[in-house]
């Protein structure tokens, strides 16, 4: 593939042509703020953390889903952006129940730290209070809505890795939740291998393993980009 | 068929219809349905039986005439007289006209014709996509052959390669009618031009802003028009199926739609070997379920391959990779209904009509507070004052004109002092509205724009799919903010907020929905700030429809 290049935050930059432009970033040790994108899933382009400028488009570009172009001029840390990016933090806040300091991921979620690494010590929009159900009724996993940020990376794994697809999205707009099956009690599953992927990806306390101390429970995201590399390029490291 | 058979057919049906002695056409369109149409003609079926030998008089449906509000509609035709348009028929009125009609002379009836083609509403109108519509049974395609269907198929097919036709839709300066106003020539030419051993072509009905019936019409009153263009657009693109996505609200159009399907099938008009030619196309029907993204067109193709209606982001378009992953052409109901006549009349000519940059004509669906609402094909370009004043007649009861909303909840308002502003995709634009698809409410002083605002955010928040942040989040904090404006709770923080929700929702979410949401309020903002400002500062709705606190 030809190579191609642009310029990051300044920067001259050489890619492969089509690449990812979230990956080329990250390749140059810029720390892009993302929740729904994880390596080893197909790309969703919902949370918008990622959203660069490029020079000569008046919209912004969630980096996960755009290709990189010769010539393209990208900017990534503007205060454009970063006024954008925690004000999606702070929707993210108001929209479900995120008590932390009574969750079991306190101290290891990345909506907390993306919340931390903006500096949202309080909210500004008005907190949504929604009332959700936790689902308690698998032998190994508990699903609490209450604490869901909707990124989807959990049905992904589901069904683009364990290949099985017990997990999807009900509903829609901010009353969208999780479901497994049709609407079913976890329990009640009768596709769910209880693999324990979804837990393992869940950016936040949605998803946890029954009976985990908070302050305890260290997911691994990396998972899916082990498994598919391991399955593809019959490599397993870290 | 062959194009001489089809010629043939259309001769015989103008001699069918020219034996009547009399015609009595019944407008068949939602509007006047809902409003007692059927049993009017019921009633006119039953009140001619044995009248005038009863085979020399003709009682048929048609599609839309107009004037919705004055429904049900009957128009009455009679060789080397003039026509009569009576409103508002009842059953109980029928005899009298039929009377009047086919014994006693139209003097006598006491039912006053009162719908004359001489006002402004007919006369500023220029009716290129719906200028058959009332003349033609939805039912039968004799009738929409008869007025010359399919004759630009067969053009097409005969007399032009795929690229003369591309390049006649590049020369009409036709831009697609679902909102966006993208030149249909260029994407024609894009899905003609891209790589794949299949292609699709669809059409969108799902049509869902709120007031906006413009393609319901167009499917219910002219069916055959909209596959008509389809299979000019597969040909033109190089495809072999096509799919008609009609929004679930509209089952009239769905089945109106599916017997043209059926007839044109038979007839050879869809199918293999269309008139005799090398070139096949099959058109199917899909429904939609009641969600206004998937008039979106990544969500609308999720949709039809039966996945969650829900958009993805584009890069890749359509055009490129669309229907399983093959190249798809995408285009507006009232795009595809406007390719028959630049086939058949020519690009040059269609391009008379408009502006330098939107050419053509465009359907209004005018509703709202003003005299005369209805269906409205005008030329592009027409003042705003023209649409609301000359064709809808002013606002009733004496009242003051206030703003009008356009493009629905992705669109804004003009307000008064635009009023002469030519209704153009570009100097919409620059008002902060859109032409959008067709929806046109007229507002008088008793609208409160906060309150418009609040309405349309709402609509976009209970439609958001809920995929991205901004907008899925976003709306609903945008609709508390209006409504803590609305009830006299709001500080001037607040609308700093609420305006930049707006410029986060435009500038990061993924599909239009979220992108244009926050136009009504940005454009009540810039154009009626002071209403803002009279809620918060002095706790006060000028419109005295928002309740405040004492
Ligand atoms: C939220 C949303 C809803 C839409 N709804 C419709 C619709 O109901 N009908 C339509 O033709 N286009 C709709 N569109 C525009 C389509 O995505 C697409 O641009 C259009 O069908 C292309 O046809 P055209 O080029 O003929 O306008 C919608 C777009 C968005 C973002
Ligand atoms: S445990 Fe595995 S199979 Fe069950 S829902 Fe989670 S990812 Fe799917
Ligand atoms: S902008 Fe709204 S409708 Fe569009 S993808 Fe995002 S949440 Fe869904």
């Amino acid at each position: 593939m030809a190579e191609v290049t642009l310029t990051i935050d300044n920067e001259k930059v050489s890619a492969r042509e089509g690449q990812n432009l979230l990956q080329v970033i990250r390749e140059q040790g810029i720390d892009l703020p993302t929740l729904c994108h994880l390596d080893g899933l197909s790309e969703r382009g919902g949370c918008r953390l990622c959203v660069v400028e490029v020079e000569g488009s008046s919209r912004l570009a969630a980096s996960c889903v755009t290709a990189v172009r010769e010539d393209m001029r990208v900017t990534t840390a503007s205060d454009r952006l970063l006024r954008y990016r925690r004000m999606l933090v702070e929707l993210l806040f108001a929209e479900r129940n995120h008590v932390c300091s009574v969750c079991v991921m306190n101290g290891n979620c990345e909506l907390q730290s993306l919340a931390t690494r903006f500096g949202v010590d309080h909210l500004r929009y008005e907190p949504l209070y929604p009332r959700l159900p936790t689902d308690a009724s698998h032998e190994k996993y508990t699903i609490d809505h209450n604490r869901c940020v909707l990124c989807a990376r959990c049905v992904r794994v589901c069904d683009e890795v364990e290949g099985v697809h017990t997990l999807d999205i009900m509903g829609r707009g901010v009353s969208s939740r999780i479901i497994n099956d049709l609407n079913q009690p976890w329990r009640a599953s009768r596709t769910c291998t209880a693999c324990g992927k979804c837990v393992q990806v869940c950016p936040t306390g949605a998803l946890y393993i029954k009976e985990t101390l908070s302050a305890h429970v260290e997911k691994r995201p990396d998972l899916p980009r082990r498994i598919v590399d391991a399955r593809k390029k019959r490599v397993w490291n870290s | 068929m062959n194009r001489e058979e089809l010629e043939s057919l259309a001769l015989g049906e103008r001699e069918r219809a020219s034996r009547f002695s009399c015609r009595f056409l019944c407008c068949a369109g939602t509007p006047c349905l809902s409003a007692g149409g059927a049993a009017v003609r019921k009633a006119l079926e039953k009140a001619v039986e044995g009248k005038n030998g009863n085979s020399s008089v003709e009682v048929m449906g048609t599609g839309c005439v107009g004037p919705c509000s004055r429904g049900p509609l009957v128009t009455v035709v009679t060789p080397g007289e003039e026509e009569h348009t009576y409103e508002k028929v009842t059953p109980q009125a029928v005899p009298e006209i039929v009377e009047a009609h086919l014994e006693k002379g139209v003097e006598a009836a006491s039912v006053p014709s009162t719908v004359s083609r001489d006002s402004s509403f007919f006369t500023k109108q220029q009716k290129i996509v719906l200028e058959t519509s009332e003349r033609i049974d939805p039912e039968r395609l004799e009738s929409y052959v008869a007025q010359g269907g399919y004759s630009a198929l067969a053009r097409a097919l005969e007399d032009m390669t795929p690229e003369e036709v591309c390049e006649e839709l590049v020369t009409s300066g036709l831009r697609g009618r679902g909102g966006a106003g993208y030149p249909t020539g260029i994407k024609w030419k894009q899905v003609r031009g891209a790589q794949g051993e299949r292609k699709f072509v669809v059409a969108n009905g799902d049509e869902g802003d709120p007031g906006a019936y413009m393609d319901r019409t167009l499917m219910e009153s002219d069916p055959h028009r909209i596959l008509e263009g389809m299979a000019i657009a597969a040909y033109a693109v190089g495809a072999e199926q096509g799919f008609v996505y009609v929004r679930g609200e509209y089952p009239l159009a769905a089945e109106r739609l599916g017997k043209a399907i059926r007839a044109a099938e038979r007839q050879g008009l869809l199918g293999d070997d269309i008139l005799g030619s090398s070139f096949s196309f099959r058109i199917r029907i899909r429904m939609g379920a009641g969600a206004f993204v998937c008039g979106e067109e990544t969500a609308l193709m999720a949709s039809i391959m039966g996945r969650r209606g829900q958009p993805v982001p584009r890069p890749p378009y359509p055009a490129q990779r669309g229907l399983w992953n093959a190249p798809t052409l995408i285009n507006n109901v009232e795009t595809f209904g406007s390719v028959p006549p630049v086939i058949s009349r020519g690009g040059d000519w269609y391009s008379r009509w408009g502006t330098d940059k939107s050419k053509g004509t465009k359907i209004f669906a005018l509703a709202g507070k003003v005299c005369q609402t209805g269906l409205i094909e005008v030329p592009m370009g027409i003042t705003l004052r023209e649409i609301v004043f000359d064709i809808g007649g002013g606002i009733p009861g004496g009242g003051a004109f206030k703003a009008a909303q356009t493009g629905g909840p992705s669109g804004g308002c003009i307000p008064a002092s635009h009023l002469d502003t030519p209704m153009d995709y570009e100097s919409l634009q620059e008002l902060g509205s859109i032409i959008g698809s067709g929806g046109l409410i007229v507002m008088d002083e008793s609208s409160c724009m906060v309150d418009v605002a609040r309405f349309f955010m709402e609509f976009c928040m209970d439609e958001s799919c809920g995929k991205c942040t901004p907008c899925r989040s976003g709306t609903v904090q945008m609709v508390r903010l209006l409504e803590k404006i609305k009830g006299g709770r709001a500080s001037a923080h607040d609308l700093e907020k609420l305006e930049e929700l707006c410029e986060l929702l435009k500038a990061t979410s993924l599909c239009g929905l979220g992108q244009t949401a926050p136009n009504p309020v940005l454009s009540t903002i810039r154009h009626f700030r002071h209403e803002y400002e009279a809620h918060i500062e002095d706790r006060h709705c000028p419109a005295g429809v928002c309740s405040m606190p004492h």
